[in-house]
């Protein structure tokens, strides 16, 4: 039995999203992407992994453009993969971290994007622990700045779920026979929100969460996901097994007595990844937490292709990037077009 | 100074009126309705044909006051172009209003201005602390007719309980603004589908209706007047109604906007919806609305809160809630009658004399002999709502741009005209 259709309401982040002529301008959520555009993502990262391949490993389709990466979070990889696919495409890149500058010493998140403005930035990639962040910046900013999200509270990691779908693509061939769980921590993670929404959109017809019910958001099954408790039920004729990191404040807040059970209910080990198919693959968006919500023989093991989501995430990042520059350019040109 | 309103629609649910007629007002009282009395030579006549003739309307939750401490004179004038003529202030603001002296002060700072009447609402503990009563023999001598503690927590359930008993000494209505403190405390949104898609932290309902099953157990059991502000949940109207049905002296409201609007329209985390309590579902909104129908709400308020530019301009969540509401009060009252989902009679009791009942106030009436507070509405009247047309010091409403229907024409206190539109 296939999940139930996925619920989004209207069109408000899309057309945000999207210029006049149905392309990328912003990056913000996979909520609202047509099958198509996410295909055209994929297809493009395609051709950029042979770019990660060569020698001389850089194109000229961000020359001159300034890329800034606003970092109002921690976070080492992503911004790495940030911004190695910038410099790929030729850009310069500036990486702000936010924390230790403006908006400690009071400034507005307003007046600092003014001042970035000012730099003449065409990109910004931002990573914000509120939900919405990049929405917010997408509106404010001067129109001809592009806004990338890397990561907003719990609501959307949108380059994170594509890069994720290209790895599951490599391996899978296509969505449209797929059983895909994804298991743990649902409740606080923006990841699992855009896998969802990713593969759903793609046509994979069955997409679980395997969760306690402490850690499963509200009303999540109208995200068009079917829901489990119980992790040797849910992983049956799975062919996609996405764990997801487990915080440690978790067992702080109540919503777990320990890591120990966590575990011992939903951590992947060897013989519990036997109740998916033979041939299921295992993913984690990393960083990895051993022992808890996956054992080390699991994530090393020739299922896994945790290390190829990594690869595909500069792939992946550089083809959002390029697409988002070019929509925005497009938009430029056709607004310049109808002034007088 | 006499006055005659002549040719209009009279409503006033007060006494179950609904009649073309015409209204005199002598010394700021309303002198009689239908005939003119004998020897009558008003002073001033307003043509009142094609508009309705009601009471003043008397809002629950009008905050007047910021960190500023500025604001009464702008937001009395967006009050009274909105056909307000009386509106009760929350405690909160600066000076906290847990002492007569601050009562008398927000009385006196609104008699001088001429504009509406202002009836603030006193703390229920010192400062709102949650921990000692205020004085509230002393604040009911000022002029509150009631006391709340708002959203901040109580200490415990021992000081709540014999806060509701002094309240009860001094005849004084408890205002809860029900709201389990740490089931809200994280949220921002209502907890369900929309919050789960956008990401952000939810206050579930349950962190309502379990305080106001708290609240009307320890009403009943100290006998307490009880008055639940902007309930926003279906659950919320079942407990009030049985409460009701049982006997107990317990009356609600709600913000026009719960009336109107769902948790759908957060969408694109526009910051103009973040409200607290949040927006809820379809299904809370058709039960709130059934409620102000059943009487089991009796007064619809425009929970208008005053922000600054800078309050709404931040990631969704670390906005502040609130909008403004005075001046879209009417015309979002009679959308919801041109919608079918209220009668007119209905609507307008509402805004009158339901909310002046809940206060304790001799107001929201035409009756002969009360205070002439009145307003005088076009109806018909389309105007588009602008930054510019609001009279209210904040623009924070996400109905800016809209196109409305009906406006005010008049407006009168105590039988004196405070607001009258520009002719056309």
């Amino acid at each position: 039995m296939s999940s139930s259709a996925p619920e989004h309401a209207a069109s408000a982040p899309q057309c945000l999203q999207l210029n006049r002529f149905g392309q990328l301008r912003h990056f913000l959520s996979i909520e609202g992407l047509s099958r198509e555009l996410l295909t055209e993502i994929l297809d493009t990262a395609d051709s950029f992994i042979e770019v990660g391949a060569r020698s001389i490993k850089k194109v000229p389709l961000l020359r001159g453009k300034t890329v800034v990466n606003l970092f109002f979070e921690p976070s080492t990889r992503t911004r790495s993969t940030f911004e190695l696919a910038a410099k790929r495409l030729s850009a310069d890149v500036l990486n702000m971290d936010i924390r230790t500058s403006s908006t400690s010493k009071g400034e507005s998140l307003l007046d600092m994007l003014r001042n970035m403005e000012a730099m003449a930035s065409d990109m910004f990639v931002v990573r914000h622990a509120q939900s919405g962040a990049p929405h917010f910046i997408a509106q404010s900013v001067t129109p001809n700045v592009a806004v990338i999200n890397a990561g907003d509270g719990r609501h959307a990691h949108p380059t994170q779920a594509m890069l994720d779908m290209l790895t599951i693509r490599q391996h899978k061939g296509s969505f449209e026979n797929l059983t895909v769980a994804i298991i743990g921590d649902i409740l606080h993670s923006r990841v699992a929100r855009s896998q969802i929404q990713a593969l759903r959109a793609l046509g994979t017809p069955e997409v679980r969460v395997i969760a306690p019910n402490t850690l499963l958001p509200a009303e999540v099954e109208r995200l068009g996901v079917k829901v489990y408790r119980d992790l040797k039920q849910g992983l049956k004729d799975v062919d996609v097994v996405m764990t997801l990191r487990l915080q440690k404040e978790r067992m702080e807040s109540a919503l777990l007595p320990s890591e120990a059970e966590f575990y011992r209910l939903y951590g992947l080990s060897a013989e519990k990844l036997r109740w998916a198919k033979p041939d299921a693959i295992v993913m984690h968006p990393g960083p990895i937490n051993r022992g808890v919500e996956i054992d080390s023989e699991v994530a090393d093991s020739p299922q896994s292709v945790i290390l190829n989501q990594v690869t595909n995430g500069i792939a992946v990042r550089m083809a959002v990037m390029s697409m988002a520059m070019s929509g925005q350019m497009a938009e430029m040109a056709a607004s310049q077009e109808v002034r007088p | 100074m006499k006055l005659e309103i002549i040719g209009g629609r009279l409503i006033d649910p007060s006494q179950g009126l609904d009649r073309e007629t015409d209204l005199y007002v002598e010394d700021g009282r309303i002198l009689a309705l239908g005939e003119r009395p004998a020897g009558f030579v008003a002073d001033r006549t307003i043509q009142a044909q094609g508009c309705l003739v009601t009471p003043g309307f008397v809002d629950l939750c009008v905050a007047l006051r910021s960190k500023l401490n500025a604001r009464m004179a702008t937001e009395l004038k967006a009050a009274v172009k909105g056909g307000i003529t009386s509106v009760c202030c929350p405690p909160d603001g600066s000076p906290i209003n847990d002492t007569a002296a601050v009562t008398s002060l927000l009385r006196e700072q609104a008699r001088d201005l001429h504009l509406a009447r202002v009836f603030p609402v006193g703390a229920l503990t010192q400062g709102l602390q949650g921990e000692q009563l205020s004085e509230m023999f002393g604040l009911k001598a000022a002029g509150c007719q009631m006391v709340t503690n708002m959203r901040r927590p109580l200490g415990n359930n021992r000081i709540l309980r014999r806060c509701l008993e002094y309240a009860r000494t001094q005849d004084l209505t408890v205002g809860f603004c029900p709201e389990d403190y740490s089931l809200a405390v994280d949220g921002c949104v209502n907890e369900g589908f929309t919050g789960t898609r956008l990401g952000l932290n939810g206050i579930p309902a349950v962190a309502e209706t379990l305080a106001v099953a708290e609240a009307l157990l320890l009403a009943e059991d100290t006998g307490v007047r009880a008055h639940f502000f902007q309930i926003s949940t279906a659950r919320s109207v079942e407990l009030i109604a049985q409460a009701q049905q049982r006997g107990l002296p317990v009356t609600a409201d709600v913000a026009i906007h719960q009336l109107l609007l769902t948790d759908s329209v957060l969408d694109s985390f526009d910051s103009s919806y973040h409200l607290h309590p949040p927006l809820r579902t379809e299904r809370d909104r058709d039960a709130l609305r059934q409620g102000v129908r059943d009487g089991v709400i009796q007064a619809i308020c425009s929970q208008h809160q005053p922000l600054e530019l800078a309050d709404k301009q931040a990631p969704f969540a670390e906005t502040v809630p609130g909008m403004i509401g005075l001046e879209t009060l009417l015309p979002l009252t009679l959308q919801l009658v041109e919608e079918g989902v209220l009668e007119l009679q209905r609507a307008i009791e509402a805004l009158t004399v339901g909310p002046a009942r809940v206060m304790g106030l001799e107001l929201g009436t035409l009756e002969p002999g009360r205070p002439a507070d009145i307003s005088v509405i076009d109806p018909e009247c389309q105007w588009v709502l602008t930054e510019k047309t609001l009279l209210s010091a904040c623009k924070n409403t996400p109905f800016l741009n809209q196109s409305l229907t009906g406006q005010v024409r008049y407006t009168l206190v105590d039988g004196r005209l405070v607001y009258e539109a520009e002719s056309k």
